[in-house]
C-alpha cells in the first residue's frame, strides 16, 4: 500500500513538472509563431563613428545635440602645449521626424561653415538571419561656408560657397560588439582650388565599432579619396582621413573622445581637404559629446 | 495490484486529459514596470504578455519577449535591450507558477489566490511568491497581479553612475484577460 502511495505521489509530481513545462512550452511555441519581424538595434550608440554620420537616427521627436570639439595638432610643438591652445568646434543638432527620417544642421568654426542634412533610413537589419542583412541610410548635405573670400575670390557669387555631398550609409551589426559601416560618397564642390581638381568627386568612407563594455567602445574611421581627383598641391600635402575613437555612454550622453587627421566635421570638408597626416603629427585631439532630449513621448516600438 | 496500477494510470492520464483541453490562453497579456527615484521616472509596458492558464490543476505560464517592452523616452528602450537585459542574448522573460487559495474557476466570482513560482529573465531564475486576483467572468479570467523585483537578483548590473536613477526594487504590474481555447 505504501509503495502505491509512494508511486502515486512520484507520478502527480513528475506530472505537475512536467505539465508547467509542458505549459511553459506551449506559450513559447505561441510566442514564437506569433513573432513579427524584429529589426537590429542599436547598431552603434551615436550619430557619429567619429567624423562618419552612423546609420543611426534620432527616433521620432527625439532631439540629439551635439558638440564636437578638435584641438589644434599635436605637432604644433610644447609652445602651444601640443595643440590645446587652439579649437575648432561644431555645434549641431538632430531632429527625428519620425523613426526612418531625421534631419540636422549645424555650424562650425571650420571657416565659418553651416550645414543641414536629411538621412533616412531605406532598410532596417533583421534579427532573424537571411532575411535583410545590413541597415542602409541615404544621407544628403548641403555645406554653406561663410569666411569672407579674399581679394583674388571677391568676384565670386555665393553659389561657390555651397558643397553637396550624397552618402549611402551601409552598416552591419555583425554581433552585440562589433558593427561595420561602408560608405559610398559623391561630392560636388561648386568651387576647387584649381581648373585641374575635379568638381564631382567619389570616395569610400568606412568605419567599424568594437564594444570593450557594455557602455565602452573603441571606433576606427578611414575616409578613401578615389586618386586623381583632387590633385592641386596644398602645404601640408592632401591626405586621406584617418580617425580613432573612445566612445563612453553614460545614460542621456555619448562621450567620444576622438584622434584624427582632419580639422573639419563636415563632410565635403574632412573627405576632400584633409592635410598632413597622422606620420608627421598632424594629429587633432578632440572630443564629441551628444545629449539625447525627449520632446515628445514615442508610443510603439522602434524600427 | 493490477487495479492499482490502473487507478494511478487513470489519475494521471485523466489529469493530462484534463490539462489539455480546456486552457485559457491570452496573447495580449499587460505587462508594466515601474522605478521611481527622485532623480528620474522609468516606466516601460509590454502588451503582448502570451500567459496559459490551466484551470484543472491552477497552473499558469508566462512568456513575453523583452524587446516587446515599449517606454516613453525611445534611448531608455535602447539601453534597456542592450545594456541591462542583453535581449540579444536573452530575449524573453518567463514564468511559470501555480496558484493556490479558494476558487472555483468554473463559477462566477472574484479569488484572491497565492502564486508560487518561479521567474526567469536575464538567463537567472529565481523564485517568486505573489497574490493575485483571478475574477471570472462571461466565460474570461482577468488575473490581476503586482509584486516587485531587484534588477540584481538577475544579475543585471547597474552602473555606479545611473545606480541613483533606477529604483533598488522595481514595481511590476501584470493583468491578463484570460479566454478559453
Amino acid at each position: 500500500m505504501k509503495k502505491t502511495f509512494f508511486t502515486l505521489a512520484f507520478f502527480i509530481t513528475c506530472f505537475q513538472v512536467i505539465a508547467q513545462d509542458k505549459l511553459l512550452e506551449s506559450v513559447n511555441d505561441s510566442l514564437s509563431a506569433g513573432a513579427q519581424t524584429e529589426y537590429v538595434t542599436g547598431t552603434f550608440k551615436a550619430l557619429y563613428i567619429v567624423n562618419m554620420k552612423t546609420v543611426e537616427a534620432p527616433a521620432a521627436g527625439a532631439l540629439n545635440v551635439e558638440f564636437q570639439h578638435r584641438f589644434g595638432t599635436v605637432n604644433s610643438g610644447a609652445y602651444n602645449l601640443f595643440g590645446l591652445d587652439f579649437a575648432t568646434f561644431r555645434l549641431g543638432a538632430d531632429y527625428g521626424i519620425c523613426d526612418r527620417l531625421s534631419i540636422g544642421i549645424g555650424r562650425s568654426s571650420y571657416l565659418k561653415t553651416f550645414d543641414g542634412y536629411l538621412k533616412y533610413k531605406l532598410l532596417r537589419q533583421t534579427a532573424q538571419s537571411g532575411r535583410m542583412p545590413v541597415t542602409v541610410s541615404l544621407l544628403g548635405t548641403t555645406s554653406y561656408y561663410t569666411l569672407h573670400f579674399d581679394q583674388s575670390e571677391s568676384a565670386l557669387s555665393n553659389k561657390y560657397r555651397f558643397n553637396y555631398t550624397a552618402q549611402m550609409l551601409i552598416a552591419r551589426k555583425f554581433n552585440s560588439s562589433l558593427s561595420i559601416e561602408l560608405t559610398p560618397t559623391f561630392i560636388h564642390y561648386n568651387l576647387v582650388e584649381s581648373s585641374a581638381d575635379k568638381n564631382n568627386v567619389f570616395a569610400l568612407c568606412g568605419g567599424a565599432r568594437m564594444k570593450i563594455t557594455k557602455r565602452m567602445s573603441i571606433n576606427v574611421e578611414y575616409d578613401y579619396l578615389f586618386p586623381n581627383q583632387l590633385v592641386s598641391t596644398t602645404d601640408p600635402p592632401r591626405s586621406n582621413s584617418l580617425s580613432l575613437g573612445w566612445d563612453i555612454e553614460t545614460g542621456g550622453h555619448v562621450f567620444q573622445l576622438v584622434f584624427t587627421n582632419s580639422q573639419s566635421m563636415v563632410e565635403s570638408q574632412y573627405i576632400g581637404q584633409t592635410v598632413g597626416t597622422w606620420g608627421k603629427g598632424y594629429i587633432y585631439f578632440g572630443f564629441n559629446i551628444s545629449r539625447n532630449f525627449n520632446l515628445k513621448p514615442h508610443d510603439k516600438p522602434k524600427t | 495490484m493490477r487495479l492499482r496500477i490502473c487507478a494511478v494510470f487513470f489519475l494521471v492520464f485523466g489529469f493530462s486529459i484534463n490539462g489539455k483541453c480546456q486552457n485559457y490562453i491570452s496573447k495580449t497579456g499587460f505587462i508594466g514596470f515601474y522605478s521611481k527615484t527622485p532623480l528620474e521616472d522609468i516606466k516601460a509596458e509590454n502588451n503582448q504578455v502570451y500567459a496559459i492558464l490551466d484551470p484543472g490543476n491552477h497552473q499558469i505560464a508566462f512568456a513575453l519577449l523583452l524587446k516587446g517592452f515599449i517606454f516613453p523616452r525611445e534611448l531608455m528602450q535602447t539601453h534597456f535591450n542592450e545594456n541591462y537585459v542583453e535581449s540579444d542574448k536573452y530575449p524573453k522573460a518567463t514564468f511559470t507558477g501555480v496558484c493556490s487559495g479558494d476558487m472555483d474557476l468554473a463559477k462566477e466570482g472574484i479569488y484572491q489566490v497565492v502564486i508560487k513560482g518561479n521567474i526567469t529573465l536575464h538567463g537567472v531564475t529565481q523564485p517568486l511568491e505573489t497574490t493575485a486576483a483571478l475574477e471570472v467572468k462571461n466565460g474570461q479570467i482577468l488575473g490581476t497581479s503586482s509584486f516587485r523585483l531587484k534588477p540584481e537578483d538577475f544579475q543585471i548590473r547597474i552602473p555606479g553612475i545611473v545606480r541613483d536613477k533606477i529604483a533598488k526594487e522595481i514595481d511590476v504590474r501584470v493583468q491578463i484577460t484570460w479566454m478559453r481555447t
